[in-house]
């Protein structure tokens, strides 16, 4: 098995999305978790706090030196992610469309380095 | 080595090539190991088959050589403690290489190769290098690109694969309609480079055209139910059936309507009206049936006068409305002339943004050329010899454009 991180990618200053839409995502987002836990590709996920409450860690010179972030200035932030086990991408892009359709959000797929432990 | 050995050699290197890497991809799960492998088996029949005789089952032969030599060499890695390849090795101990085996194998590697992960021009790249065994340099003229550039491409393209672990299998009932319009669009692209080479000397590249049809006869083999497969495969046979007549002696373009049609093979043509006919009973039109329908209707015709060009343009709204696009529309607009004017078609022609395809100027002179636009047509087919990099219909574009001012 080989591990995915699949992580949301949101733009930020977009118009707010309506409650009711937040609430759909919310619960859909749980449903999507249940059925990857009970699939057993789940190994991790969660959501983000915004990009402002970011603060970025640098060692310059040896000294370690703290700002405040985010690190990427670009206006698309990583507002969540999983990391999941899949058989190969085709799998892993299929629970990704998942992930996409609940959050309402694009996701990125990207394969770990190393091969699940099992 | 004598000369006719090296043809001889060459000639199951391109038929058997793809078929080989596809099997040993199937037995190691790794491209390289696979290309690396195959490529020494070559070497090797160079070396063994001019002295020895060629093998009854040359691309068994192939396949068995390159099967052994690669696990040779894992085994070697492997006694260093290299764990890929370990694990390559188990992987092989559990695939058959027997070249029948599993006759799908090709099927699974183009649907890799036309994945929707990677993008269109290293789907056209890796499924020429692997299934048509074409080297690097000749895929890189054949879309001018650089060859470094070309070479990076092939290397990101394999890595992502094997990095993102891209399966090799045939896509599922339900996912085939996703699937399937990203490999038509790969061969029917290497046909048509083939058909019309982007550059060189040569207008036709036969063996891109070769290799299409091949990919295409491979495709509709194994996916007979699937009717746009029937329909590319239609396609490129009733325009294959044309080769002959489309250049003159001295290599330069015969259009259409200046074809000796007696030079048309009529062996494809049937073998296309034949599949037409069937894609029309079966009645699920796509873009790529109409295009052979609209070939069809052409390799009907006795001679150009006797195009029925109103089944023409009604097969072309038909193709308008289920792939829109401006190119469509161009070639539309070809039939417009004949069935309503040229005055007409150059109107269709005033709302398209072509400005950069040399086909659009080729075209718009020649409509000016018959409404007697002289000054005008001459302008547009400057248009178009500057824009085309193919020295044969360069050579047709020019005659053409001194005949416009010999005329007057």
């Amino acid at each position: 098995m080989k591990q995915y991180l699949l992580s949301v990618h949101s733009v930020e200053g977009g118009a707010p999305r309506p409650p009711e839409a937040m609430q759909q995502a919310y619960q859909d987002v749980a449903a999507l978790n249940t059925e990857l836990q009970e699939a057993g590709a789940w190994v991790f996920a969660g959501g983000l706090h915004p990009p402002s409450t970011a603060t970025v860690v640098r060692v310059q010179d040896g000294a370690v030196l703290i700002t405040d972030g985010p690190f990427a200035e670009g206006k698309e932030q990583i507002g969540g992610f999983w990391v999941i086990r899949a058989a190969d991408l085709d799998a892993a892009l299929e629970w990704a469309a998942r992930a996409a359709r609940a959050c309402a959000e694009p996701v990125e797929v990207r394969p770990f380095q190393e091969e699940a432990g099992d | 080595m004598p000369a006719d050995d090296a043809t001889a050699i060459e000639r199951v290197f391109r038929a058997e090539y793809g078929r080989a890497v596809a099997v040993l991809v199937r037995v190691f799960g790794d491209i390289d190991i696979a290309e690396e492998a195959v490529q020494e088996a070559f070497a090797v029949a160079v070396q063994r088959w001019p002295p020895d005789g060629m093998p009854p089952s040359p691309a068994g032969w192939i396949i068995t050589t390159a099967r052994n030599r690669a696990i040779d060499r894992l085994r070697r890695e492997a006694s260093r403690d290299d764990r890929h390849a370990q694990a390559q090795l188990l992987h092989a101990r559990d695939e058959p290489a027997e070249e029948a085996a599993v006759s799908d194998d090709r099927l699974r590697l183009i649907f890799t190769c036309c994945h929707p992960a990677l993008a269109p021009s290293a789907q056209v790249a890796l499924t020429l290098r692997l299934l048509g065994g074409l080297g690097t340099a000749e895929i890189a003229r054949a879309f001018l690109v650089p060859e470094p550039t070309m070479a990076q491409r092939l290397v990101r393209a394999k890595g992502k694969i094997r990095a993102t672990a891209i399966p090799y299998r045939v896509p599922t009932e339900a996912e085939l309609p996703h699937r399937l319009p990203a490999v038509l669009a790969v061969i029917y692209l290497i046909f048509n480079e083939g058909h019309t080479a982007s550059s060189g000397d040569q207008l036709v590249r036969d063996d891109l055209c070769a290799e299409a049809i091949r990919l295409a006869r491979l495709l509709a083999a194994l996916m007979p139910d699937e009717p746009e497969v029937m329909g590319l495969l239609a396609l490129v046979l009733l325009i294959q059936a044309r080769r002959a007549a489309r250049t003159a002696s001295d290599e330069v373009l015969v259009v259409l309507a200046d074809q000796d049609r007696a030079r048309w093979d009529r062996g494809l043509i049937a073998e296309g009206q034949a599949i037409v006919r069937a894609c029309l009973r079966r009645d699920q039109p796509g873009p790529y049936q109409i295009q052979a329908a609209i070939n069809a209707v052409h390799s009907d015709a006795a001679s150009a006068a006797d195009t029925d060009w109103r089944q023409i343009l009604r097969l072309y709204d038909h193709l308008l409305v289920l792939a829109p696009g401006p190119v469509v529309a161009l070639n539309r607009a070809v039939a417009v002339a004949e069935v309503d004017g040229p005055e007409t078609a150059l109107g269709v022609l005033d709302d398209l943004h072509l400005d950069g395809y040399h086909l659009f100027h080729a075209i718009r002179a020649d409509l000016l050329r018959r409404l007697g636009r002289s000054t005008d047509a001459s302008a547009a087919y400057d248009a178009a010899i500057a824009l085309t990099a193919n020295t044969a219909e360069r050579t047709f574009l020019q005659r053409r454009r001194r005949g416009i001012t010999h005329g007057g």
